[in-house]
């Protein structure tokens, strides 16, 4: 019957009865489970590479309640690539003023002043919602233009069997059941992954022993657009930690860090949590601006993930694969990267372009930046809660010496900003014959960068993509596209020469740097992006 | 650099001294936050991580 699990902010995509719901199983290239930001992406992605996907969510729209707020930069250039960023940046929030406090005192403030040569700021807030609900709308964009993308709301997955060349889905509906046949079954199905219990798959990690209450409060008062976090807040029943941070529609979120130890009802008392909040938003100005409790929970983090991403032909990608806690916003972000890894993947193994086994390097790539993930965000915990006497006395230590010197600043954390990782040494990518900056080393996402008026990221094409810089002669071997840029601005040479006078980059679909030289190689770039391809050619 | 685990202190005596009487008359629970406070304005003076990590090993051999 698909009864409702949790409330959904507005329908997206409406249960509607399908013709195969009473027709033999029908088979489909890929079929998605989870309308959320990672499901999304994916079969956005997906269709607009002309690959045919089929998604199925047991709801008919974004739940209602405080998730992700914060979207990084990374995220954004995979948005502005699939068409959805201009409603995100348009409704977003952008903020650059941090202040780290500790008890009383403020220990330091900083202005996160925006890197110039980006299309985009290094994160906006914005509810997870109107996330969704804007990937959403480019997906009906990209239907309308003829992308092969369907979603059939309300149609859970309650049961699957993994045959050897493809897998079948019992899937329920307000009709009753029917069955889904799939070559490639991508499990976006959230962190209680129903399709990772069908398979008996284990999902190890740590527990952080601690409970967030989040509360999310509208205030049309006049406030700082400020990032506030405290280190031990001087607040009653305040924990170990706070958070406020803005969100669009006037509403600020925040977070206290309540311990592992508590009362869940009496910490959701409204009394209660405004005793708090009183005294948070009026630590600064000594009154108490009018605001009003729109939402208020408890959550406890984990950090852990699946030992391999890949079962046979199911993947699994976002939260079903891996949790982390959600200091330095990694959980939707790092899920959204997942997508955009697998879905030139997909396409090109189904294209017959590429080998079955490139679709391996997708785990490979994804469980390291997972354990990337989750050792960042494990520090930023350990910062955050110190586990021994000796470790308090060096946060505390680091804290008083932050306010004085800015030696001490870099060393604390409230969370390190999700970044997309780098995929250093991993198979398929290299050589890196240039003497160049760091940051664009194989492996690395490809950085944005100024053009004239343009940006470098709105100039390829989102297959892969040579791009030559400086004043470099192309072969007439060239086994892609290639963009050739003459002009060349500082970001530019700042991010792709620093010293040297030319180079040439080969990128794959993901905008992943592969490898790069100082002059035109034919012959390497080609070797190069064989095997990129997972091609055995060298 | 590597860890100089050769005398490096002139005047030996007068630095330990020193060192001594940062602690005079601290509670133990501010001669611990001292010794944190102290051991990270070292740590960054020298900032080499290999050099910190020789030294972390040097300290913990026993
Ligand atoms: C308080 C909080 C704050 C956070 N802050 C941030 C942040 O600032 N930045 C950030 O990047 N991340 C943040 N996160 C994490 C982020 O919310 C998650 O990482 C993200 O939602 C994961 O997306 P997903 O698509 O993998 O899964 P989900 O969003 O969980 O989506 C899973 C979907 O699958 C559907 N589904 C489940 N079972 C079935 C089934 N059997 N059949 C069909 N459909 C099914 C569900 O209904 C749902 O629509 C935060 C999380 C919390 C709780």
């Amino acid at each position: 019957m698909v009864a409702p699990r949790y409330e959904t902010v507005k329908t997206l995509y409406p249960y509607a009865a399908v013709a195969a719901q009473t027709a033999p199983a029908q088979r489909h290239p890929v079929v998605v489970v989870g309308g959320g930001p990672v499901g999304l992406a994916l079969a956005l992605d997906l269709g607009q590479r002309g690959t045919p996907v089929l998604l199925l969510d047991d709801h008919e729209g974004p739940g209602l309640g405080s998730k992700a707020i914060c979207f990084a930069k990374r995220t954004l250039d995979i948005a502005h690539r699939l068409g959805a960023a201009g409603p995100m940046l348009k409704k977003g929030v952008v903020w650059n003023v941090g202040r780290v406090f500790h008890g009383d005192g403020q220990v330091f403030e900083f202005d996160l002043l925006p890197e110039d040569g980006h299309r985009h700021p290094a994160f906006i807030n914005l509810q997870q919602p109107c996330f969704e609900e804007y990937l959403h709308a480019a997906i009906t964009c990209a239907q309308k233009a003829g992308a092969p993308i369907e979603i059939r709301g309300r149609n859970r997955v309650t049961g699957l069997t993994d045959h050897d060349n493809h897998v079948s889905l019992d899937v329920d509906t307000p009709d009753g059941a029917y069955t889904v046949e799939a070559d490639y079954l991508i499990a976006c199905d959230g962190a209680r992954s129903p399709i990772r219990n069908h398979l008996g798959l284990s999902f190890d990690g740590r527990v952080f022993e601690d409970n967030f209450l989040i509360a999310d409060v509208r205030m049309t008062a006049d406030f700082p657009t400020e990032r506030w976090f405290w280190f031990q807040p001087p607040f009653e029943h305040a924990g170990q930690s706070a958070l406020l941070h803005k969100q669009p529609d006037d509403v600020w979120r925040i977070d206290f860090q309540l311990g592992w130890d508590i009362d869940r009802d009496l910490e959701l008392d409204p009394d209660r949590i405004r005793t708090r909040v009183d005294a948070m938003l009026s630590s600064q100005t000594g009154t108490v601006p009018d605001y009003e409790l729109v939402w208020t929970s408890i959550y406890t983090f984990q950090c852990r993930r699946m030992k391999s991403f890949r079962q046979g032909r199911t993947f699994f990608a976002g939260d079903s694969a891996h949790q982390v806690s959600p200091f330095g916003a990694r959980g939707a972000n790092s899920g959204v990267q997942d997508a955009e890894n697998l879905a030139w993947k997909l396409d090109l193994v189904l294209k017959g372009d590429a080998p079955d086994a490139l679709l391996d390097t997708y785990c490979r790539e994804r469980e390291y930046a997972a354990d990337e993930n989750i050792l960042n965000s494990s520090r930023a915990t350990d910062f955050m809660t110190p586990k021994s006497k000796a470790s308090t006395s060096f946060r505390d230590a680091v804290l008083e010496l932050a306010g004085r010197h800015a030696f001490a600043r870099p060393l604390v954390n409230s969370g390190r900003l999700s970044a997309p990782c780098v995929y250093d040494g991993l198979p398929g990518f290299g050589p890196d014959a240039l003497d160049g900056p760091a940051a664009t080393r194989p492996g690395a996402a490809c950085p944005d960068a100024q053009m004239g008026n343009r940006y470098l990221l709105d100039q390829i094409t989102g297959g892969f993509q040579i791009i030559t810089i400086g004043d470099v002669s192309v072969g007439p071997d060239a086994p892609c596209a290639v963009l050739s840029i003459t002009d060349v601005s500082p970001s530019l040479r700042a991010r792709f020469l620093g010293d040297a006078p030319t180079a040439v980059y080969l990128l794959r679909p993901d905008q992943h740097i592969i490898g790069r030289w100082p002059t035109w190689d034919g012959a390497a770039i080609t070797a190069a992006l064989a095997s990129s391809k997972g091609k055995q050619c060298r | 650099m590597p860890l100089n685990l050769a005398p490096n202190i002139p005047d030996p005596d007068g630095f330990y001294d020193e060192l001594l009487a940062q602690f005079e008359g601290l509670s133990d629970e501010d001669a611990e936050a001292l010794k944190s406070r102290l051991i990270l304005i070292l740590a960054n003076h020298i900032g080499d991580r290999a050099t910190l990590t020789d030294a972390f090993a040097a300290a913990k051999a026993r």
